[in-house]
């Protein structure tokens, strides 16, 4: 074992495919950034890059690549705690590290395509090699199989390791949500004319994802990160989890029903997509208490404090992004003036992520802390640690900028082009147009730049933080109730 | 001693977690069958059949919805030719797959879902820019075979680029755009006036 260098030899099997994933996700998290300010750029000068790179392809990018790095950290943070959780080596980590190859090709692939190829003819070849023209999930159909395929591999490898190893609550609610997660991808893979039955399965492989079992599968991932960083009882955790589990999708199943609102579905949807929906928050709320109240009980002694730090920023970003900023607009009655304008990208930027960016930053410095030799990353670390706070200072306050902006300019949307001028194109320009927009639309770009210099900070600090310590991390001894099996607590 | 009460047990919340989340997707399945039923082309009035292409569709006000509903009357081929329900369907399905092959959502909206560069499509056809229906047809057959020789930016400067669309293709996109407007939204978007409307308040 080395101290303070990167060496592999640091890490178990699971883990060494953990930190390919993570790197990835680094790189999409980049081109994320990149692309999205592009497209914000666009909005200010219009001819930027006309014809050459337009804001449809920028603002394709942006989003495949936030959602693509989303899965990867996720996808790389199970695999990270897989052998610790379960007792025993991966089962099929050789099969998984095809996987990981054959998803990061096609990720490549279809990103050069996206780029240079960018549209077809209006036949079934460009659904299949091109792009499919759905928002979100516009991977071209091959694509779509190969990333059904891979995930198989992935859910072989958890259910194999656990089924060999030990099951515990995190392992069990997990492996059930991932194939929830991987079925829920197949109602997405189907041509209709019909746009409404079109946008009703969208909406079950989208909703379904990042309001249902994206959110547990986060939870699973906090679940293990607070008895791993604090020393957190497993019963009182996993307790916490099944509440989670039964108020996520007790509230998100039916709260599918607020995007049904207005797509050609039945009346009935406004009230049961109006009720369920606006339940959502509640497990948020749920999630903040555990989390604040364990962190509390342990005086903040943990055994990574940017790590910790992330983790916090997770709870809030993931109440006041997903429930508080989705509550704000779930209701039919304020939804149909909001519906279609930047409240929507409002609500989109926080909640994605202060629920799902932060656990994964939160998991890099987990990684990049063992991949050192389980160094020290307490308080007192060097020069202060000033680049982790600044860098998490300045990624909160560009996306909450970003956020407040895109706000203004949905409720000066709803307002001026909804309620005043009566939904026509005119009324649509006259609200792009005034003042109250564009000037949201300038502090958007401003914030966004915020944003970009926080990640340069983040990766100079994921790539510096550690380097050269020689004092091994903070040992947290765990106190389990007599009778409960006590997971292995890493100590070096 | 075991004094672990009810709502702090594990086994407990570990069945409600699976109670609630089978009973929830239950609900969902029965939900979906019932609104499938309901929203396929012409089965009712809320998505019509893609023959309503041949028809004039306009909204008017109904006051016990409180709410502008989409009205259907009388003959208004597109492009002048009464199709068969057929034909309806296969110009109607050229148009949704050259939608997505030309990655319209991520510019524009429709049924308000999408990007927002670009305004809203759901209603296009009965938009008042067209100022009338007499040169609609013409008028967007042009604007989608070059969107940036006939740019109309209201002052903001954004044009669609040349998607490369063929009349063929911009056929079908119109096609796909009247079939749309047909669709019942539960008002969505709020308050809309079509081009007949301003021309009859």
């Amino acid at each position: 074992m080395s101290v303070g260098v990167l060496d592999s030899r640091n890490l178990n099997g699971g883990q060494k495919l953990a930190v390919k994933y993570f790197t990835v996700a680094m790189v999409l998290f980049v081109a994320q950034i990149l692309f999205g300010l592009l497209a914000a750029v666009q909005f200010i000068a219009p001819g930027f890059l006309f014809e050459t790179l337009d804001f449809s392809v920028n603002r394709m990018l942006h989003i495949n690549a936030m959602v693509v790095w989303m899965l990867y950290g996720f996808i790389g943070a199970v695999y990270w705690f897989l052998e610790e959780e379960s007792g025993v080596e991966v089962v099929g980590l050789k099969l998984g590290e095809i996987a990981f190859w054959v998803l990061t090709a096609a990720v490549g692939i279809v990103v050069l395509v996206y780029l240079f190829l960018q549209i077809g003819a209006g036949d079934d070849t460009t659904r299949w090699l091109i792009n499919e023209g759905r928002e979100y999930i516009e991977a071209p159909r091959w694509a779509d199989i190969g990333i059904v395929a891979v995930m198989l591999v992935f859910f072989y490898n958890v259910a194999g390791t656990f089924s060999k190893g030990r099951w515990s609550g995190v392992s069990g609610v997990l492996t059930l949500d991932l194939v929830a997660l991987v079925g829920l991808y197949l109602a997405g893979m189907f041509y209709t004319t019909n746009v409404t039955v079109d946008y009703y399965w969208w909406w079950w492989v989208v909703h379904l994802w990042v309001e249902a079992t994206w959110e547990v599968l986060v939870g699973c991932i906090m679940a293990w990160s607070l008895m791993k960083l604090l020393g957190v009882r497993r019963k009182i955790v996993q307790t916490w989890l099944y509440i989670e589990v039964a108020l996520m999708f007790g509230s998100g199943i039916l709260g599918l029903g607020h995007h049904y609102f207005w797509i050609g579905t039945p009346e009935y949807w406004l009230s049961i997509g109006g009720f369920f929906s606006a339940l959502e928050p509640i497990p948020l709320v749920a999630m903040v208490v555990h989390s604040i109240y364990d962190a509390g009980v342990h005086k903040f002694k943990s055994t990574n404090h940017p790590a910790l730090g992330w983790v916090i920023a997770h709870t809030f970003g993931n109440f006041f992004g997903a429930g508080v900023w989705g509550f704000m607009h779930t209701l039919p009655q304020i939804n149909l003036y909001t519906h279609g304008t930047q409240w929507t990208a409002s609500h989109g930027h926080l909640s994605f992520f202060g629920a799902y960016a932060t656990i994964n930053i939160a998991f890099f410095y987990l990684a990049v802390q063992q991949w050192r030799g389980n160094v020290w990353m307490g308080a007192n670390l060097a020069d202060n640690g000033w680049k982790w706070k600044w860098s998490m200072g300045l990624l909160n306050l560009g996306v909450v900028g970003m956020t407040v902006a895109l706000l203004i300019a949905g409720y000066e949307q709803s307002f001026i082009e909804r309620a005043v001028e009566g939904s026509t194109w005119s009324g649509y320009f006259a609200a792009q147009t005034h003042p109250w927009f564009t000037e949201a639309m300038f502090w958007r770009l401003i914030m966004g730049i915020v944003t970009a210099a926080g990640l340069a900070l983040l990766i100079w600090d994921l790539a510096t933080i550690g380097a050269g310590e020689t004092r091994p991390a903070l040992v947290i001894e765990r106190h389990e109730e007599p009778g409960v099996k006590a997971a292995v607590v890493q100590t070096a | 001693m075991n004094a672990t009460p009810l709502w702090a047990s594990e086994t407990f919340w570990k069945k409600t977690a699976i109670w609630v989340t089978a009973v929830s997707f239950l609900l969902l399945i029965v939900l979906t069958f019932d609104s499938m039923a309901k929203v396929s082309a012409g089965s009712t009035t809320r998505v019509p059949a893609y023959s309503v292409i041949n028809k004039k569709i306009d909204y008017r006000f109904n006051a016990s919805l409180n709410r502008y509903t989409p009205v259907v009357e009388g003959d208004a081929p597109l492009f002048g030719k009464i199709l068969s329900d057929e034909e309806a369907e296969k110009l109607v399905t050229l148009g949704k797959k050259t939608f997505q092959a030309k990655n319209c959502i991520n510019c524009h909206t429709v049924l308000g879902n999408g990007a927002y560069y670009a305004p809203d499509l759901t209603k296009s056809w009965l938009d008042p820019n067209w100022v009338d229906e007499t040169n609609r047809e013409i008028l967007m057959l042009a604007f989608l075979q070059d969107p940036p020789g006939n740019a109309r930016s209201y002052g903001t400067g954004r044009r669609m680029p040349d998607l490369g669309i063929t009349e063929d293709e911009a056929r079908g996109l119109i096609a796909f755009l009247k079939w749309t407007a047909a669709i019942d939204t539960n008002g969505f978007p709020h308050n809309f006036k079509t081009l007949y409307a301003q021309e009859n308040p």
